[in-house]
């Protein structure tokens, strides 16, 4: 993609970590121009925020609970040669958009169409923290997995299969404890590789719909796809349509959603970044 | 974009809109439970837990058992019914201490002074029959229960305890039509009912947080719980035998609040289904780990966030109360003080709902402070039932040390058990406080749902009562 930076000059250099340790630049609140877009999602107290600050530099304190006004912290960092803006969206549980936070994070994914989006999970509860991943997995396939709090997770005695959680999913895990900056090497090198397209994302998509439910998702994407042939999420659009989601549908009216993340870069910054605080 | 295209887009809403009713509402949950029941399936093949950690597996264990269908709402009744016995017990011995102090002693001895100095019989009528006595039987009779019932409640709380009680009732709320968390917002207003209509603020859906601001009145407040534990205790109690008493009044207590969340689940319900119709949100409650309680921060924090608080708003109401009741009870014409011409007035309509005069113009008068309710009551009724023997004079309250007296001198006035009853029920279901009113319609913005929150427990209250009485008194064979 960007050959004229630090090429690696064999297959072993992309994966040796002495290689990738030089190649983290923290880059602060400077985001002047950049190739990526990341975003951080997770639910509240994973340690989204550390991890935030492991990567730019930053020393960003969040807090968000119910009735705080709730934003996104933004910074940068370049890894081998790419430029990458952060945006550390706030922890929800859902984004079903019932709540501000909920609707700042979903706005950002949906319209903000960031090229990786890093899921940061609480280790020590995996199956509560799938629930957001599985929905963040609907909305865009470009994720990697950050099983974060491994720390703890070893303390109270959880061993995770990680492997098998990636093959589950569809998509890279990272093991990181991003308390003690461990991980943060192999976390870079995976968004670096769904970022440039290298690894592939086939997130697993698997809902069992009663078939009523199902007739009428079908039909939608149908014309869905008909409309938008480049919709990256057709399903998950019909399965909001459905459910009288307001803002999808004022979305579609206006045109805002249809394109993959890829012409969104392209087109530049200023697309990049709208949609979210509506 | 061209027009071909937006008419196609509209289309496809309309195709949606369409879909929608043929799907039906489960669909919000139906989605949420395929995620879920993904979650779990990928999470359980990807964890394993050699070697589990006790307190870990003592959470899950517990969070299993408060929170299971079959012991959830039983193990809650029988905690809540616990601390009221508890309390119910334990404020008896230093109630009457404190009486017998304030009232009895040093009441007194303030008049002697008074009268020492010089001062006009007007002026310690107002401050020493009116303001003092006023905020000395606030005392004695609320500071006890508070400072033992505070302590547990914060102590369940601090336990982790609460939010397994939301969980437990967040089905019967979604049932009902409302948002889940009306659950967590009526938790708040067991303490406060301003602060609950405030902590609505965490129900994003406006048709939503007009339900638990309405409704939250229901959720029994600081003010009340005294008058509910000490009428239970001198009209319910006093139905059993006294080895029983403690624990039959505590059962009377969890009654009239088991009722009060009856009635929030029925009138969110009636709500939903009528004037505020809409879609149920959902939403994830997060169970947070279980931590044992601290009981020094916790005696700390519950007696100066809760029980000084609320003692002091008491007292504040209950000094400017006393002196209007002073007030009111000599100030007269036509034979008789202001007070008793109001009572007689409203005497028909107090019968005709199993209470009195004398109740009702406590309510009116109480309507900045729950709290000071029972001071009126008492206050008025020794003022109409013209006592002798009792007291010394009109308009002055009374050295009732405790709480037989105050049954004896209630039975005097003319009281019941119904009347115990129906002022427990009434108790439960009036007018929120000024307070509360003034913050409902600061978080709506809307006089109209204000004077709705306002009337609808009130209206509820008088039909309550009013049936209550008709039953009770078809049955008892009389009136």
């Amino acid at each position: 993609m960007n050959p004229t930076s630090t090429p690696p000059t064999s297959p072993a250099c992309a994966t040796c970590p002495v290689h990738n340790l030089a190649g983290l630049k923290r880059l602060g609140v400077d985001m002047a121009d950049w190739d990526y877009v990341v975003a951080l999602a997770g639910n509240p107290n994973v340690g989204k925020s550390t991890v935030f600050n492991n990567l730019t530099g930053l020393r960003q304190h969040t807090g968000n609970w119910p009735g705080k006004t709730v934003t996104r912290a933004e910074g940068g960092f370049e890894y081998a040669g790419r430029r990458h803006k952060l945006v550390d969206l706030p922890g929800t549980y859902s984004l079903l958009a019932t709540s501000t936070d909920e609707e700042v994070a979903r706005d950002f994914l949906l319209f903000g169409r960031p090229d990786v989006t890093i899921a940061v999970v609480d280790a020590t509860r995996l199956e509560r923290n799938l629930n957001l991943v599985l929905q963040v997995l609907e909305i865009t396939e470009r994720v990697v997995v950050c099983l974060n709090l491994l720390d703890q997770a070893r303390r109270l005695g959880i061993e995770i299969d990680d492997r098998r959680l990636a093959r589950d999913l569809g998509v890279p895990v990272v093991r990181t404890a991003a308390r003690y900056g461990e991980g943060t090497q192999a976390l870079l090198q995976a968004v670096d590789e769904v970022a440039t397209g290298r690894a592939a994302c086939r997130p697993r998509r698997v809902f069992e719909e009663p078939p009523v439910l199902k007739q009428a998702l079908n039909s939608l994407v149908t014309e869905l796809t008909r409309l938008h042939p480049d919709l990256p999420n057709p399903r998950w659009v019909a399965w909001r349509l459905l459910d009288g989601d307001q803002r999808i549908a004022e979305a579609l009216r206006d045109g805002e959603l249809p394109g993959p993340s890829a012409t969104a870069r392209q087109a530049g910054a200023a697309a990049a970044v709208r949609g979210s605080n509506s | 974009m061209n027009r071909s295209t937006t008419t196609d887009v509209d289309r496809l809403l309309q195709r949606a809109r369409d879909l929608r009713w043929q799907v039906g509402g489960s669909l919000h949950d139906h989605m949420a439970e395929a995620i879920y029941a993904e979650a779990a399936r990928v999470a359980d093949r990807a964890v394993t837990r050699p070697g589990q950690q006790p307190r870990f597996d003592w959470d899950r264990t517990l969070d299993r058992i408060v929170t299971s269908r079959l012991w959830g709402f039983p193990l809650m009744l029988l905690l809540f019914a616990s601390v009221f016995w508890i309390t119910i017990v334990g404020a008896n011995f230093p109630s009457r201490w404190l009486a017998s102090l304030l009232v009895d002693t040093l009441h007194p001895a303030l008049k002697q002074l008074a009268a020492g100095l010089g001062s006009p019989g007007w002026l310690s009528g107002l401050l020493l029959d009116g303001a003092y006595l006023a905020t000395a039987w606030v005392v004695s009779v609320m500071l006890p229960p508070m400072a033992i019932f505070f302590p547990l409640f914060t102590m369940l709380e601090d336990f982790g305890y609460l939010p397994r009680v939301a969980f437990n009732l967040d089905r019967l709320f979604q049932r009902a039509g409302a948002h889940g968390k009306q659950s967590l917002s009526m938790m708040m207003g067991f303490g406060c009912n301003a602060a609950g209509v405030v902590a609505t603020r965490i129900i994003d859906s406006p048709r939503e947080r007009l339900i638990a601001m309405i409704t939250n009145n229901f959720a029994l407040c600081n003010g009340r719980w005294p008058t509910q534990i000490l009428i239970a205790s001198i009209f319910i109690g006093a139905t059993a035998p006294p080895v029983l008493a403690g624990l039959v009044s505590a059962a009377a207590v969890v009654g009239v609040a088991l009722f009060g969340v009856v009635l929030s689940l029925v009138t969110s319900w009636g709500l939903s289904r009528t004037v505020l119709r809409g879609a149920v949100s959902t939403f994830s409650l997060e169970l947070p780990p279980y931590r044992p309680p601290r009981l020094l921060q916790t005696l700390y924090t519950s007696l100066i966030d809760r029980t000084l608080y609320v003692l002091w708003r008491a007292i504040v109401f209950a000094a400017p109360a006393g002196v209007v009741i002073w007030l009111v009870a000599n100030v007269s014409f036509g034979g008789s003080s202001l007070a008793e011409h109001i009572i007689r007035w409203l005497d028909p309509v107090g019968f005709l709902i199993g209470l009195n005069g004398v109740i009702l113009l406590a309510y009116i008068i109480a309507i900045p402070a729950n709290e000071i309710v029972i001071p009126t009551v008492l206050m008025l009724t020794v003022l109409t039932a013209r006592l002798t023997g009792v007291g010394e004079g009109t308009g002055v309250m009374f050295e009732l040390e405790d709480a037989n007296h105050t049954r004896t001198l209630l039975l005097a006035g003319g009281w019941t058990v119904l009347t115990g009853v129906n002022l427990m029920l009434f108790s439960l279901l009036h007018n929120p406080c000024s307070t509360t009113i003034y913050t409902i319609y600061r978080e709506s913005g809307s006089v109209k749902w204000t004077v709705v929150a306002a009337l609808l427990p009130l209206a509820m209250g008088l039909v309550a009562t009013f049936f209550v009485a008709q039953v009770w008194r078809l049955v008892a064979g009389f009136g």
